[in-house]
Formats: C-alpha cells, sequence, structure tokens
C-alpha cells in the first residue's frame, strides 16, 4: 500500500504581500517558501501511518505540481521523512489544472491512499483534494481531524458542533485533512536532510489540460485605521461612534 | 566568491530555529532561574543529529559542514545558550577531536555513540591554577605500565555530570613541560571519579558545569589520543574549531539581541511615537546591526577556510573575540532600548547580556585571542 501526500509550495506566512503585473499576479521577489502548513501536517500523520503500519504502508510520496524553484521545498518533506517525490513540471495554475495533474500522478503511481490539505495558505481556493477525489472517483471525506489505517479501512475523525464524529471508509480514499490530524509538522533531522540528497525525486511533464479560472485582480485589504481611545466613563461616546460613525451596533 | 547559502544549509538553519523556539524557549527563563539542565530538549536535540552533526556519516554522525554548524550555533544560541555550549563541546571539542586523532578503535568505540548523541562528551583541560596557561597543567597520569593513573582536579567543565565519555588532559612528564602532556579517554563511570557541585554562575545557569576530581582513575593505554605527548597540541588544535563555536553562540546571543531589540522598538512608544522613530534607538540598532554582520562574516570565513582544509586557527580567533566582544556590546544596548523592561527577566534581555560576558572568558578569553591574533601579525 502506498501513501500519496500533495503538497504545494506557498509564501511563508510571515511575508508581506506584493502584486504586480497590473494586480494580476503575486510578486514573488524575495520570497521565502515553505511547504503549505496543512501539507505539511498531512505529510506528518502519512508518515506516523506508515510507521504504525508494520509495514503494510511500504512508502510515502510527495507531489507537487511547480517548477524547478520547487524543488528545496519538495527536498524539505523528503527530510522530513517523505521516501520519494514526484513534481509535475508545470506551474499550479489553477485548481482544476493541478487537480488533473495529481490524477494522473495517483493514477500512474497506484496510490490507494490520498491526502491533501484543507487548502493554500497561498490563494486559499479549498478546492483541489475534491476535484481530485471526483476525478479518480476515490471514497473522500473532508476537514478530516484525525485518521487512522485499521487492516483495509480508514478510521477518520471530525469534528462538527460541540463534538467530534468518527468515520470508517473504504479503499482507495483521499482524504482532505485540517487542524488536529497532526500535532505539529516534524523537524528535519541531520540524517534525513543528508539522505534527502539522494531521495528519487521523480520530474514528470504535465498532461494536456487548460485552465477553468483566471485571475482578474488581487486586492489587498484595506489597511486598518488609527486606534481611538476611550477612557473608562466615555462610554456614551463608545456606543455613539460605533452606532453612527462605525454603523456597527 | 558566493555568500548564497545552499538549501541544505538553508534547511539545517531553519531546523535550528524551529527546534530552538518550539522546544527551548516555553521554559528557558524557569531553566535559568532554578540552573536546571535541559535534559528532554538535550534528548530531542540528540534524537534530530545536532550533538553530532559534523562528524562523518561513517561514525553515525550527519556529515554536515562547519557552515552549516555556525549556522544552527547561532539559531539555538539566539534563544538558549546553555543548550548551544553543550552542543558546541559535542561538536567541535570531543567528536572532532576524537575523529581527527583518535584511532579506529577509539572512535568504533566512544565517537559512535557520541556522534548518534546516545552519549554525551566533555573536554577537560582548565584547571584551578591552568586556564589561559595551559600548560601549567597539574593534573597528573602516571605511566603504570598497562595503564595510567590519574590524578588531580579539572575546574568549570561543562556537560561534566550529563556526560559519559571525558576527553582529560594530563601531565605524563612534567619535565618535559607541554611535550610532556598528553590527552585521555576517561570513562565517567570510572572509579575515582568524583564531581563537585553545581557551579552557580552569572549566565549560561543550565549548563551543567561541575569541577571533576580524579584520584587514582586508571586510564588504559589504548585510551590515550595520539603518540606520547602529542596532549597539548591536540588541545590547541581542537580548540581552534571549539573557538568556531563558541564564536557562533556569541554571534546568536548578539543576533538574538538586535532581533528582540528591534522588535520592542516598533511596538514601544515614546513621546508620541515608537521608540525606532527616534534617531537615538534608530541608530543603535544600525550599530548593533552592522556588528553582528560582521560577527557573522568572520564566524563563517573561519567556518569556510576549515571546510576548505585551510589553516583556520587565526580566523577562528578573529572571530572569537570579535563575536564574544560584540554580544557584549549588543546584548547591553538591547537591554537599555528595552529601558526598564530590559531589566526583568521577561523579555529575555538581560538573561543575553549575562550569557554573553561567559562568551569573552571560556575557551578562551578576548585577551589569549588578542595574543594569538598579534603573535600572527608580528611573527
Amino acid at each position: 500500500m502506498k501513501i500519496l501526500v500533495c503538497i504545494s509550495e506557498v509564501p511563508d506566512t510571515t511575508t508581506k504581500i506584493r502584486f504586480t503585473d497590473g494586480n494580476k499576479a503575486l510578486d514573488t521577489a524575495g520570497i521565502q517558501w515553505i511547504i503549505n502548513p496543512w501539507d505539511e501536517l498531512a505529510l506528518t500523520r502519512a508518515l506516523e501511518i506508515k510507521e504504525a503500519s508494520g509495514g503494510a504502508v511500504e512508502a510515502v510520496t510527495v507531489a507537487t505540481v511547480g517548477a524547478a524553484q520547487a524543488e528545496p521545498t519538495i527536498r524539505k518533506a523528503l527530510a522530513v521523512g517523505a521516501d520519494n517525490a514526484i513534481r509535475v513540471d508545470a506551474p499550479a495554475t489553477d485548481a482544476w489544472y493541478v487537480a488533473v495533474q495529481l490524477a494522473e500522478v495517483v493514477k500512474s503511481g497506484g496510490f490507494e491512499i490520498v491526502m491533501t490539505g484543507r487548502d493554500s495558505a497561498d490563494y486559499n481556493g479549498a478546492s483541489v483534494g475534491g476535484m481530485l477525489a471526483a476525478l479518480l472517483d476515490y471514497n473522500t471525506l473532508s476537514s478530516v481531524s484525525s485518521m487512522a489505517l485499521d487492516g483495509g479501512k480508514i478510521i477518520a475523525g471530525r469534528e462538527i458542533d460541540g463534538g467530534t464524529e468518527t468515520l470508517e471508509a473504504e479503499l482507495p480514499f483521499l482524504a482532505v485533512v485540517q487542524k488536529g490530524i497532526a500535532i505539529e509538522p516534524r523537524i528535519p533531522a541531520m540524517r534525513g536532510i543528508m539522505m534527502a540528497r539522494t531521495k528519487p525525486l521523480q520530474v514528470v511533464p504535465p498532461v494536456d489540460t487548460g485552465c477553468l479560472t483566471e485571475n482578474v485582480e488581487f486586492e489587498l485589504p484595506k489597511s486598518r485605521g488609527a486606534c481611538r481611545k476611550f477612557a473608562a466613563d466615555e462610554v456614551k461616546a463608545l456606543v455613539d461612534v460605533l452606532h453612527n460613525e462605525a454603523k456597527l451596533i | 566568491m558566493n555568500f548564497e547559502f545552499t538549501e541544505e544549509q538553508k534547511m539545517i538553519q531553519q531546523a535550528a530555529k524551529d527546534f530552538a523556539e518550539r522546544e527551548l524557549l516555553p521554559d528557558i527563563i524557569e531553566r535559568d532561574a532554578n540552573s536546571r539542565f535541559p535534559a528532554e530538549q538535550v534528548k530531542k536535540l540528540a534524537e534530530l543529529g545536532f550533538l553530532g552533526m559534523m562528524t562523518s556519516p561513517e561514525y553515525d554522525g550527519g556529515g554536515m559542514d562547519t557552515i552549516s554548524y555556525v549556522l544552527a550555533m547561532e539559531e539555538i544560541s539566539k534563544i538558549d545558550s546553555s543548550t548551544a555550549v553543550m552542543m558546541s563541546v559535542c561538536n567541535s571539542l570531543v567528536n572532532w577531536g576524537l575523529e581527527t586523532f583518535g584511532t579506529e578503535e577509539q572512535k568504533q568505540k566512544y565517537l559512535k555513540p557520541l556522534a548518534r548523541g546516545e552519549k554525551i562528551g566533555a573536554f577537560l583541560l582548565s584547571e584551578p591554577e591552568a586556564g589561559s596557561d595551559a600548560t601549567k597543567q597539574r593534573t597528573t597520569a602516571v605511566d603504570m605500565g598497562d595503564y595510567y593513573l590519574l590524578n588531580g582536579t579539572k575546574n568549570w567543565i561543562t556537560n561534566a555530570n550529563s556526560a559519559s565519555t571525558y576527553l582529560v588532559i594530563a601531565h605524563t612528564n612534567p619535565e618535559k613541560g607541554h611535550k610532556g602532556i598528553n590527552a585521555f579517554i576517561v570513562e565517567k563511570s570510572w572509579p575515582g571519579i568524583t564531581l563537585g557541585p553545581h557551579e552557580d554562575k552569572m549566565g549560561m545557569r543550565s549548563s551543567d558545569t561541575h569541577s571533576v576530581m580524579f584520584t587514582d582513575v586508571k586510564v588504559p593505554k589504548e585510551n590515550r589520543i595520539g603518540e606520547d605527548g602529542f596532549g597539548f597540541t591536540f588541545a590547541m588544535k581542537t580548540l581552534d574549531g571549539g573557538r568556531i563555536g563558541i564564536a557562533s553562540q556569541a554571534l546568536g546571543i548578539a543576533s538574538g539581541a538586535l532581533e528582540r531589540a528591534i522588535k520592542y522598538s516598533k511596538e514601544r512608544k515614546a513621546f508620541g511615537t515608537e521608540i525606532c522613530n527616534h534617531q537615538a534607538i534608530a541608530f543603535k540598532l544600525a550599530d548593533m546591526a552592522v556588528k553582528v554582520e560582521n560577527a557573522r562574516n568572520l564566524c563563517l570565513k573561519a567556518a569556510w577556510m576549515k571546510d576548505e582544509h585551510l589553516n583556520y586557527g587565526i580566523m577562528s580567533a578573529y572571530a572569537k573575540q570579535y563575536a564574544a566582544d560584540i554580544a557584549m556590546e549588543v546584548t547591553t544596548e538591547a537591554v537599555q532600548i528595552h529601558g526598564g523592561y530590559g531589566y526583568v527577566k521577561e523579555y529575555h534581555v538581560e538573561r543575553l547580556m549575562r550569557e554573553a560576558k561567559l562568551t569573552q572568558i571560556y575557551e578562551g578569553t578576548s585577551e589569549v585571542q588578542k595574543i594569538v591574533i598579534s603573535r600572527s601579525l608580528l611573527k
């Protein structure tokens, strides 16, 4: 049995976002790239499942759709413990395009378990996992916050209003994971970093498909106005401002 | 010339940063207050391979270069110098000394578990009356035929309690001066070894520092490192690399203080604006940043020379002296920028200032580094 974890590289979450090309594209100059945090947690859980499987899971593979600049991020996933990696040599233009590419990776690699993060921290589309499951016709669950392999079945947990629910699913299976799937991402060990040099990183050409969406314009959120302070005895003035100026109450 | 780090070096830097922030920061103030050794954290640090990161994979180490080591030391030292110094002693002194000068049998028996982080090492050179003048060793190892009989006291020993493997420098023939000095591998569990109390230090308080007393300790002949009389050369060559570790530690203390000063100066307001907008503060930050960058470049140059198998002894003295001295200056200014908050423990900079002081003293004082540097200029 093999697990595929789909990873994307995203700007470090502390990056100051700027746009270029008439506000149609992200300005990537000076950006520090990281593994999308949800994907990193998915990878952590995939490795834990492999380690607990007693050999039933033979390998954890990571796959990404991206140009060669994504390879340092892929190497980090290998350093953390992934056994091998696949890079589809094409820019990740939209969710449909990425899902079609990853579907091809899953089919050609024979992966029975696929894991994706809930969304990516760059465009937050939250679409690839669902599209990929549909393209593969795999059983799927979204918002998975715990996951284990029980023989040939998946036991998955989700947070629901006021509690959690536990579900069971047959393989092949695709999990769209979120907070809780793993406690924290693993820090790569020296040995892992050293071994990542030689682990297989296969580069495959993209399959021919188009995009379904196009970015028209990006806009930054409005900057926050200056903070106004009210003394403890100015409650009436505060209410007046919230009601008449901010129109919040 | 290329100032770019490799992707692997950046990965190690990030791993060290993540480890320091996740594992070392949360209880650093408590550990400092109670002089508590970071046992759990050191175990994790060992599992990640940081304690043997420069040792060859042939001996179960990480096989990383000295540049990576500098980057990792800086990140760990930004948060916790007590942990950083134990990492420096393991990597720069004990593992490197054994790998470079040990016999194959010594490497198999002692280096491998050290490189895997299963055991911790300590380097025992300083004595009550032999600090900077390392030739004045009073610890003796008398040749008894099959073994040496070790007697004496060592002072200020980092990792003295947590270590299992000691590298001990002792006189075997005092009449021969420094040519009568030898280095030995000594197991702490052997009979005749006792530890003094934990030293109650000004800084690096959770580092495990003790004196160590040897009373008729039998050291097998095969545990001597190198030819008879090699001990002083062994100590000096090993300390050349040790200086890179401590220089990187001082660099981390300084850059950690700078980062905290920048952050605080952008938050704290005085006279209607954030204090970073006052030139008096902004210029302090500029001066601190230039010093930190200079120290970093010296550390990296010494590391690069070591990796290129060039003679790096003098450059490591440059790096150690400069980084230690500016660490003291930069941390003092960081406390000043924090004002009253800098003088309390919650803001960390007072601890960094206490830690900086030790980097000017141990593994060769700043004055000793200047002796090394000036002699190289005048010979």
